[in-house]
């Protein structure tokens, strides 16, 4: 008499296919998942509680470190979120320079993904490939902010400094490589039979299972929604570029493969538009008591020396008041939420992770599959765990 | 722009809207937490309006009113592009319907909320923490819970600590 038995099985929450310290609980009846249990919280570090305690300024840094393959993009919703609570006006400069580099972001968690999904799959050299076109975007970041990665650019009221002189070559050269580049990964991917048929109709989520699920970004528009907040809200000034919102209607990890690409593509299309028409003129705005005066203009006006005592020292106090402003990161809809109590200190400073609502969803992505799928659906949903646990 | 959905929003349950705002053009509307489920369903039923997405659970702590927790739901129409924002007050120890009938993103985004602020969800299938581990004593977005505290992991001696620390 043979007893059906099932087998459980621990993917993480340290192995390197599950992007971070995520751990799945996987149950399986010979290499069928039956169930799967994700397990998160290992990189908690309590973001929210520590916001209520810092200036509104001085948080900025946190959010790089929450997906920290897109600080800038963290940086943008946090930066929108207070400005809109403290009803400041951003100059032109500073919109353009804040879409190019949240495109170029874009293209840095794009590129980490599809090298490390690739690797997952097997596809060893696309790493080494995304990597090498990934080093000229941080190159830009060291450029503007002399940081590599956690760039911390972005400062309520603008920028932090001024667009180095280097900036433009380097955006140059990335545009040159990276157009090139996006073809040649495609050439190597595409087509290749062991990479379709390790992603063709391996995850599959249907547009309204999406929906349930709340899944935003790249996922959702791999299910056949057009849907692109920097379209149907345009944040910034994204209402003055052109852009495709690229969609598939295959809702595999393959779909969701064709609509990064694409999507890589027109944000170079984008990163192109701004730094062809950068504006001039000021790269901070001008609100004395608000935002921090920029560094010339301490050194030069006592006015501007007394102001940015004030502000490091004791803040701005914004009205009484809420605010939830969403933008479209590299991941999906990432959400800002601030409740005001009328102290220089947020009451509460709520962060609606994309990645955080995607990962729930991965019991639908892979129970009814294989086990070696389980990496392919990890990868394809593209998470980052310092985002998830925040 | 939102104002469709206000007109239709009150029209349908006059009363029972405790409070209409839309400070920073955004819409947000107070009910009571019986009203919640049905109020939400109408949102996303509704052919007009369409609410599809969930976007985001989650609270504040008011540890000075008698009712401390308000939980908010925000929601997004794909059709609209717009966000409403729903408010729902509850006490201490009393629980919020759950909206994981409605939409499976609901269960994680509660379990953070019971995680974090200690409501409790009532209808909820899996209603446990979710980024603190199992045996974590408190919910650490609380207000009186303290910003620098930190809990012992392992404090198999803690009632009987060894002389050295006495």
């Amino acid at each position: 008499m043979v007893e059906a038995k099932t087998m459980t099985v621990n993917v993480g929450p340290q192995h390197p296919a599950t992007h971070g310290v995520l751990r799945v609980v996987l149950e399986l009846d010979g290499e069928t998942v039956v169930k799967c249990v994700p397990e998160i919280g290992y990189l908690h570090t309590g973001i929210e509680k520590t916001a209520e305690a810092k200036l509104y300024y001085k948080a900025i840094p946190m959010t790089d470190r929450m997906d920290y393959l897109a600080p800038m993009s963290n940086n943008f919703g946090y930066c929108l979120g207070v400005e809109k609570l403290f009803g400041v006006e951003i100059p032109e400069k500073a919109q353009w320079a804040r879409v190019l580099l949240a495109e170029v972001t874009r293209l840095n968690s794009h590129l980490v993904w599809l090298g490390t999904h690739a690797l997952d799959i097997g596809a060893m050299s696309m790493v080494l490939y995304a990597f090498r076109e990934r080093e000229d975007v941080l190159k830009i970041y060291e450029a503007v902010s002399g940081q590599r990665m956690m760039s911390t650019y972005f400062r309520v009221g603008g920028l932090a400094q001024d667009l180095p002189a280097d900036f433009e070559p380097l955006v140059r050269t990335l545009l040159k490589n990276m157009k090139v580049r996006v073809q040649e990964y495609e050439d190597i991917l595409t087509n290749n039979r062991i990479w379709r048929n390790r992603t063709m109709n391996v995850g599959v989520i249907s547009k309204e299972e999406a929906i349930k699920s709340g899944i935003t970004g790249p996922l959702l528009r791999a299910s056949g929604v057009k849907h692109d907040l920097r379209k149907a809200r345009p944040y910034s000034s994204y209402d003055k570029f052109e852009f495709e919102i690229p969609t598939s209607d295959r809702c595999d990890s393959f779909g969701r493969y064709e609509v990064r690409m694409e999507e890589m593509r027109q944000s170079l299309r984008i990163i192109e538009q701004a730094i062809d028409g950068m504006p001039e003129g000021r790269y901070r705005s001008r609100a004395p008591g608000i935002v921090l005066p920029t560094k010339e203009e301490c050194l030069y006006s006592m006015e501007a020396m007394i102001y940015h005592f004030k502000l490091i020292t004791q803040g701005f106090s914004p009205p009484k008041g809420e605010v939830y402003v969403t933008i479209e990161s590299p991941k999906g809809e990432i959400g800002f939420y601030f409740v005001s109590d009328g102290s220089p200190r947020p009451y509460r400073m709520r962060v609606r992770p994309p990645s955080f609502v995607n990962i729930s969803a991965l019991p639908k992505f892979v129970v009814g599959g294989l086990l070696s799928d389980v990496i392919t659906c990890i990868g394809s949903i593209d998470i980052v765990l310092g985002e998830v646990d925040r | 722009m939102h104002a469709a959905t206000r007109d239709k929003l009150v029209a349908r349950f006059g009363d029972r809207l405790t409070e209409v705002t839309d400070a920073y053009n955004e819409l947000a509307v107070k009910v009571a937490s019986n009203d919640i489920v049905e109020i939400v369903r109408f949102l996303r039923d509704e052919p007009e309006l369409r609410y599809i997405h969930l976007s985001d659970i989650t609270a504040t702590d008011w540890p000075d009113d008698d009712q401390r927790h308000e939980v908010i739901y925000h929601l997004y129409s794909y059709e609209l592009c717009e966000y409403i924002r729903l408010k729902v007050r509850v006490a201490e120890g009393e629980a919020v319907p759950s909206l994981t009938e409605l939409w499976d993103a609901a269960n994680w985004l509660e379990r953070e909320v019971y995680d974090m602020f200690g409501v409790q969800f009532s209808g909820h299938p899996d209603l446990r923490r979710i980024l603190m581990w199992e045996d974590f004593e408190g919910h650490p977005l609380r207000k009186d819970y303290p910003l620098t505290y930190e809990r012992p992991q392992f404090s198999f001696n803690k009632d009987n600590p060894p002389e050295i620390i006495k």
